[in-house]
């Protein structure tokens, strides 16, 4: 694997090494001392054109626990802001010494043109609405530690599925390791034609709310409804919200994902968001220890025991 | 007294036939004599194997002078288009300043004459400023040789001040030239809104987008009697309307692009800016309609929209990339290559046919009689895809197969192309 930018496409064996890395990794987090020297003498750039705290964070968390060095580049305080272009931007932090760059963009295919241009490997930390590769694996990494494998299960991703590249990162993972998954948002939050798509898709929530052994909720840009995508806030909320009621009502060992930051009173309630069944911090952490297994096999790293 | 006689070429002249083995004499920049086994006189050029006809015609070129020279200017747009084998091309309005009066006009026009290598004919805004409030002056740049008008980059969208400019320009015959897409539903679009740029998670710029404001303009046109061309068809539903606006006998007539003839919207797929440009590129069925209404005559003829832009602008990520291709040196090889069109038709979609719209006496046909404004092609030599004369290189077919080369281009009476080569001509700087 020489870049990782899409979902779609990847086969289930890449999947399930990533996720057995994974794994190693997050007992790796979990030692007294949580850092491994796999990655010594690697530098690993954070290229974030758009602005980011956690996904940022994490991929720089994961990179430090494996003893790389990290060049770190955020949009505000760059030369970006004096002019420079991306291709010009990327390839100075190229001859600064990267091996590898994460890249996030608000522009659709951005990573992409980022790994014609350096020739480094890159990983796609998020192009506009398109994908977000690691945000999958955290996510298949969360239901697999609970469920112990994906196949079979029933996943339910809720919300504006239109403007996600966390839904259509998850659809692939998901589908490809094995799960059935159903788009739910109301139509306009729906892309136009989703021909192809290996999924189920469905513009109402109640009828089938019982029928998921996990629901995934996506973050409701609170200005789209100023857009008229949908007509209010609360309209949405009474049609969509995982309100106390809602979560009242699914099966009893249905779990709740979130990929962050969670609008509580919007897509999701207090209640349901403090219950255990809620995974939001679980996913934080497995984020970390995803991120550290993509990094460490673009990267060629060698284990301990190697 | 300069001669040269073209010999044993496959020519379409006068009738819009296609003769084969048929010589062409041009003396002193005009066409002396056409028919077979003529006598030699001056030079002899064999055409053995080659289409010779008219000189091509582009209604449709961004030669960006005045305002933005650094993508392309008059000379550099010119020796592109010269060494597309053309001898006409409509340059469009919407430089800095935009062309909304006479004097605008007549700049072009003679910046065109003092590079000497194509006719560069000027198109006029309809609106001031191409702000779409006030009319331009219409009769300014009526008086100033244009006959084609646009806002192109932009449609007009209040159809009240469209009406206006129909009716104006319907007394005087002008043409009302309109880019066809409704700013609300393509709002914020990068690209076909279908199944790719579902995937892809682009906004998307709806068919419907062009095919409401062809729908509206075509009402308008019935209302008002004007003249009215499509610029860049890009839909197999547009193509329908227009299909049902000739059937009933409206003067409507339109064009499709090279790129929008080469290439559907998995192209977008890889990312790549090449690929950008308004309307955006579509899915195979309408590019198989485009190809199918060119064919039939629903779509009159190519036109390049020719749209240069500086590598620092194009080489980005593709939503910071502004829309556009250059396309002048490519179009005729790209319908030789895609489309299927014989000798005749070929000539007929990429000159006839655009010198009658744009009113030019001097292309478009060989007559004897007529200005030696001509073109040989080989339609089966490989097309030049490996550089560019343009000033921007933001060409999606560098690299390409493409099939059909420029031999020789003649603007009026001298070799602007000679055996492939662009000419040095006087006046025009390097």
């Amino acid at each position: 694997m020489k870049n990782l930018l899409t979902m779609e496409g990847v086969k289930k064996e890449t999947l399930e090494s990533l996720l057995s890395d994974a794994d190693e990794f997050y007992d790796v987090m979990h030692r007294p001392i949580p850092k491994v020297p796999a990655l010594r003498g690697k530098t690993v750039a954070t290229m974030f054109f758009e602005p980011s705290t956690r996904t940022k964070l994490s991929f720089e968390r994961a990179a430090k626990a494996l003893s790389a060095d990290v060049l770190s580049f955020s949009p505000g305080t760059s030369s970006l802001k004096k002019g420079e272009s991306l291709k010009d931007t990327v390839l100075t932090v190229k001859a600064m010494g990267a091996d590898l760059m994460v890249v996030r963009h608000t522009s659709t295919g951005a990573p992409w043109r980022v790994a014609e241009w350096t020739g480094l490997p890159v990983v796609n930390g998020g192009d506009g609405a398109h994908q977000h590769p690691t945000q999958a694996l955290l996510d298949s990494l969360t239901l697999k530690q609970h469920y112990g494998s994906l196949e079979g299960l029933r996943i339910a991703i809720v919300g504006d599925i239109r403007h996600s590249r966390v839904a259509r990162s998850n659809v692939w993972a998901f589908s490809t390791l094995g799960a059935r998954v159903t788009l739910i948002a109301p139509p306009t939050l729906l892309p136009p034609d989703m021909e192809g798509w290996p999924a189920d898709v469905s513009t109402d929530l109640d009828p089938v709310l019982d029928q998921f052994d996990a629901i995934y909720l996506l973050r409701v840009q609170a200005e789209r409804g100023g857009a008229s995508v949908f007509p209010s806030v609360a309209e949405y909320r009474d049609r969509f919200g995982m309100t106390e009621a809602r979560f009242e009502r699914l099966k009893p060992d249905t779990i709740v994902l979130h990929p962050g930051p969670m609008i509580r009173g919007i897509e999701i309630d207090s209640g349901p968001a403090d219950d255990p069944r809620c995974k939001v911090l679980e996913q934080v952490t497995n984020g970390v220890a995803v991120r550290m297994a993509v990094l460490f096999q673009l990267l060629g790293g060698t284990k301990e025991d190697e | 007294m300069s001669e040269i006689t073209f010999q044993n070429a496959l020519v379409v002249s006068g009738n819009g036939e296609a003769a084969e083995g048929t010589d062409v004499v041009v003396a002193d920049g005009t066409i002396i004599e056409i028919g077979q086994d003529l006598e030699v006189r001056g030079e002899a050029i064999d055409c053995t194997g080659k289409w010779l006809g008219p000189g091509l015609v582009d209604v449709h070129t961004h030669f960006r002078e005045p305002g933005q020279e650094w993508k392309e200017d008059i000379a550099s747009g010119s020796r592109a288009a010269a060494a597309g084998g053309y001898t006409a091309a409509v340059a469009m309005p919407n430089t800095d300043p935009p062309i909304d009066a006479g004097h605008l006009a007549r700049f072009v026009a003679d910046r065109g004459r003092q590079v000497g290598l194509v006719d560069v004919v000027p198109a006029g805004c309809i609106t001031l400023g191409r702000k779409g409030e006030k009319l331009a002056h219409l009769d300014e740049l009526y008086n100033a040789g244009v006959r084609l008008f646009t806002d192109d980059g932009g449609t007009v969208a209040d159809a009240g001040l469209l009406r206006r400019a129909m009716e104006y320009l319907a007394e005087r015959d002008g043409v009302i030239v309109e880019h066809c897409v409704d700013a609300g539903l393509a709002a914020g679009g990068q690209m076909h809104e279908g199944e790719v740029s579902s995937r892809l998670g682009m906004a998307g710029v709806p068919s419907e987008a062009e095919e409401i404001v062809i729908a509206r303009d075509i009402a308008l046109a019935r209302l008002t009697g004007v003249r009215y061309h499509v610029q860049h068809v890009s839909t197999a539903g547009a193509v329908d309307l227009i299909a049902a606006a000739k059937a009933e006998g409206l003067r409507v007539t339109a064009e499709a692009t090279p790129h929008h003839l080469c290439f559907d919207d998995s192209y977008v797929e890889s990312a790549n800016p090449l690929y950008k440009m308004m309307p955006p590129l579509r899915a195979a069925s309408d590019v198989a309609a485009l190809r199918e209404g060119l064919r039939s005559g629903v779509i009159d003829l190519v036109a390049t929209d020719h749209a240069p832009h500086a590598d620092h602008e194009k080489d980005h990520a593709w939503e910071e990339a502004p829309f556009g291709v250059i396309g002048l040196e490519w179009a005729a090889a790209v319908v030789n290559t895609v489309v299927g069109l014989g000798t005749a038709e070929f000539f007929r979609v990429l000159s006839t046919a655009p010198a009658g719209l744009a009113e030019l006496g001097d292309h478009g046909t060989l007559e004897v009689g007529g200005t030696a404004n001509l073109l040989v092609f080989d339609p089966e030599a490989a097309a030049n895809t490996s550089s560019t004369v343009s000033r921007s290189s933001n060409a999606p077919y560098l690299g390409m197969e493409l099939r059909g080369a420029v031999v020789h281009t003649m603007y009026r009476g001298r070799f602007t192309v000679r055996s492939g080569s662009l000419q040095a001509v006087a006046g025009v700087a390097g």
